[in-house]
């Protein structure tokens, strides 16, 4: 009897401790993406980026009724998975955060995806993380992501070649899930599309010395070579040991390898090189630059647009299922990014909320013209840029 | 003109990158060499030697370039060297009378030395990048190519390129120089008489006369110059990063070992056996082969023996071997 009268009392104490968890009117989003780690120098952005669709929200103060949305910062640090499974962890059952933006790299992602987001049924949006695994990993429908898959990329990487008449490359990548992931994607796209590979090789970053790897790359040959490494990294060694050797003139650059650094590094040699990189000509990408300058950060940063539309559809779709709690909103947020309705470009925040508010539908375009396919990926825009004169141009919008 | 173009790009990929390899790994290992010779244990500080030696002549080249010094078409790097090899001397003096001192008068076993040798090995380690930082760091200034691949297409109509590199040159001039300098001095001067006889006999050395601290001084004044040098002439040639010195360490030992340790010119020729054996078991010679042979018998295989990624099980595989049938060495250096 006794234990039944605490069974009763306890029940009786959580219920309203959930009751009131889910009327408080507060809505809290998690923020994990890697402060420490090899992503530091882009982060600082990206937290911004989010920061500012929350502060956005804030000031309309009509989110759920007068809710206002605290974002709580925590460290994936990129690389360490049991660390950004225990910061996660600590968001949802410490702080009870209602959704997730993050995490950044595919590797921690995941981790967070499968140990922390699914066992709490916690919604997550990942602003970054770019590897096809995540496709098809298993989400119960709480997973999204902003940032598209690179086996998007491959796709648009190979339209890029065939289109300037380019049918025989050499490939290598870096050794990790990112540049795997790629370069498996592209080559079954290329191959598809009636390309050939000549050789297909992994390249380890952190060494000084790249010839080894470069011989076998031009004895395999091929018209151009395509590196999907860091600019910082193998990727440049590896470019700079084919231009010592005269191995490849041109080399084709994914998004990783795509930087200004790397183009002042190597010099005039690199000219005639091309690639892409996320990217989009609508017009939602200069408001966001706009905004960024206006809340002081630099908008121009990697995936800090995306990071700033993945805050936006979480309260977005929270607002369409009038709803804070995941199990809720976690089917509204294919509808809030897609068509039909009213587009929303990125300082629209609160008329977005308004036209939810009427029943009527929204199309939310934001910073990178976010369209979500399949799984809750990012279609995808791509922006091809070639390099001339020691700059890095743009070619066409894909 | 088929034959011209094999020639040319095995030049190219294997000749030049393993000979330039070679001479940066020989001279490491005529370091290891000597202190094994002459004060009898394995340095396992030695890559990180490299390291700190590098650091300083880097630290130095930022300076002369700040004062707007230059060394007109060869890296300012080779000016600033000297100084570094001075200061790196006297580092490593200072680490022989704080701590190998100390080990030398209580006489203790040479695997003891070993031990204490892998604890200067970390603090090294942590002091490099401590002061300079983990990171990738370029320092290589003037000019930079001899011979571009492109030109030398343009040149010679052939369809394969040959590339020269100034750094490669350097690298074969001023290790050449080195060595030449280290026989002469081992062979003709009396301090380095001494050295040997030290070496061949120490009590036989003691007895006519011979300053161990004096043998022990100049041998480290000597492994700081071909320490530095080598750290240098690695680090114009590829980058300076503190982890890949320390990893060198390895083909190092490999080559020593390989040639004799104790033996100078096993050190030599162990550092070229190693290095090429590296590029040749690695490279893909699918390109050489089809120019060699008729068009009928032509391939699409990559012909390559070892991924690259394996290049560093190449040095292990040799050592294993010459370890099972042959423990001295090439050049019968002290059995390990």
């Amino acid at each position: 009897m006794k234990h039944l009268l605490m069974a009763t009392a306890a029940t009786a104490l959580m219920a309203t401790g959930a009751m009131a968890d889910g009327h408080t009117g507060d809505v809290k989003i998690g923020i994990i993406l890697g402060f420490t780690g090899p992503l530091e120098s882009i982060t600082p952005a990206m937290g911004a980026g989010a920061e500012m669709a929350i502060a956005e929200v804030n000031e309309a103060g009509t989110l759920l009724d007068g809710a206002s949305v605290e974002g709580i910062r925590a460290d994936s640090t990129c690389i360490d998975a049991a660390a950004a499974t225990a910061a996660a962890e600590r968001l949802v059952t410490s702080d009870g955060v209602h959704g997730i933006m993050g995490a950044d790299c595919s590797g921690v992602t995941g981790a967070i995806l499968q140990n922390v987001a699914r066992p709490n049924g916690v919604v997550m949006v990942s602003p970054s993380a770019t590897s096809p695994g995540l496709s098809t990993a298993d989400d119960d429908g709480l997973f999204f992501r902003t940032a598209p898959s690179d086996a998007r990329q491959g796709v648009v990487m190979t339209e890029v070649l065939i289109d300037r008449g380019i049918t025989e490359v050499a490939l290598t990548y870096t050794n990790n899930d990112y540049g795997k992931g790629l370069a498996d994607a592209f080559q079954a796209a290329y191959e598809e599309a009636g390309g050939t590979v000549t050789i297909n090789a992994a390249h380890e970053d952190g060494k000084a010395d790249y010839s080894a790897e470069v011989a076998a790359l031009a004895s395999a040959g091929g018209e151009v070579l395509v590196v999907a490494g860091y600019t910082d990294q193998g990727g440049k060694g590896i470019i700079q040991a084919s231009l010592d050797s005269g191995a490849f003139d041109t080399f084709v650059l994914p998004d990783g390898m795509v930087g200004q650094q790397l183009v002042d590094d190597i010099g005039a040699d690199l000219n005639g090189s091309f690639g892409q990189f996320p990217g989009t000509d609508s017009e939602g990408a200069e408001l966001f630059l706009g905004l960024a300058e206006a809340a002081g950060f630099d908008g121009t940063g990697a995936f800090s647009p995306e990071s700033y539309d993945a805050a936006a559809l979480l309260m977005l779709a929270m607002e369409a299922a009038g709803s804070n709690a995941s199990a809720d909103y976690a089917g509204h947020l294919m509808d809030v990014a897609n068509a039909p309705g009213t587009e929303i470009f990125p300082g629209e925040l609160a008329k977005a909320i308004e036209l939810l508010k009427a029943g009527e539908e929204i199309n939310y375009v934001g910073a990178t013209a976010v369209e979500l396919i399949g799984p809750g990926e990012s279609a995808g825009n791509y922006r091809e840029i070639e390099i001339q004169d020691g700059a890095i141009e743009t070619v066409r919008f894909r | 003109m088929d034959a011209l173009n094999a020639l040319v790009a095995f030049a190219n990929f294997v000749f030049i990158p393993g000979l330039a390899y070679g001479a940066q790994l020989a001279m490491g290992a005529l370091g290891v060499t000597l202190i094994y010779g002459i004060l009898r244990f394995s340095n396992f500080a030695h890559g990180d030697t490299m390291a700190f030696g590098t650091m300083v002549t880097i630290l130095l080249t930022w300076g002369l370039q700040s004062l707007g010094i230059s060394f007109g078409p060869l890296p300012t790097a080779l000016l600033a060297l000297p100084f570094a090899i001075g200061i790196t001397g006297l580092f490593l003096l200072g680490t022989d009378r704080v701590i190998y001192k100390f080990y030398r008068a209580q006489k203790v076993k040479p695997v003891i030395l070993v031990i204490v040798a892998m604890g200067v090995m970390f603090v090294y380690n942590g002091i490099v990048r401590f002061i300079i930082g983990p990171d990738d760091i370029g320092f290589r200034d003037g000019v930079s190519r001899l011979i571009s691949p492109r030109e030398f297409k343009e040149w010679s109509g052939l369809a394969e390129g040959l590339g020269l590199r100034t750094t490669t040159v350097i690298t074969l001039v001023t290790a050449f120089i080195a060595m030449a300098l280290l026989f002469w001095f081992l062979n003709k001067t009396r301090t380095g008489k001494s050295m040997r006889a030290f070496s061949d006999n120490e009590d036989l050395a003691l007895l006519s006369g011979i300053n161990p601290e004096r043998v022990v001084m100049v041998t480290w004044m000597i492994v700081a110059a071909l320490a530095t040098t080598a750290g240098v002439l690695y680090g114009l040639d590829k980058s300076f990063k503190a982890f890949t010195y320390f990893q060198l360490l390895l083909p190092i030992f490999a080559a020593a070992i390989v040639g004799g340790l104790g033996s100078p010119q096993g050190a030599i020729a162990g550092g070229f056996v190693i290095a090429f054996s590296e590029v040749t078991v690695t490279y893909a010679w699918k390109k050489v082969y089809n120019y060699l042979v008729p068009e009928a018998w032509e391939t699409t295989s990559l012909l390559q023996l070892l991924s690259t990624d394996y290049k560093f099980a190449v040095s292990f595989g040799i050592l294993i071997i010459v370890l099972l049938f042959k423990p001295t060495g090439i050049f019968k250096g002290q059995s390990v």
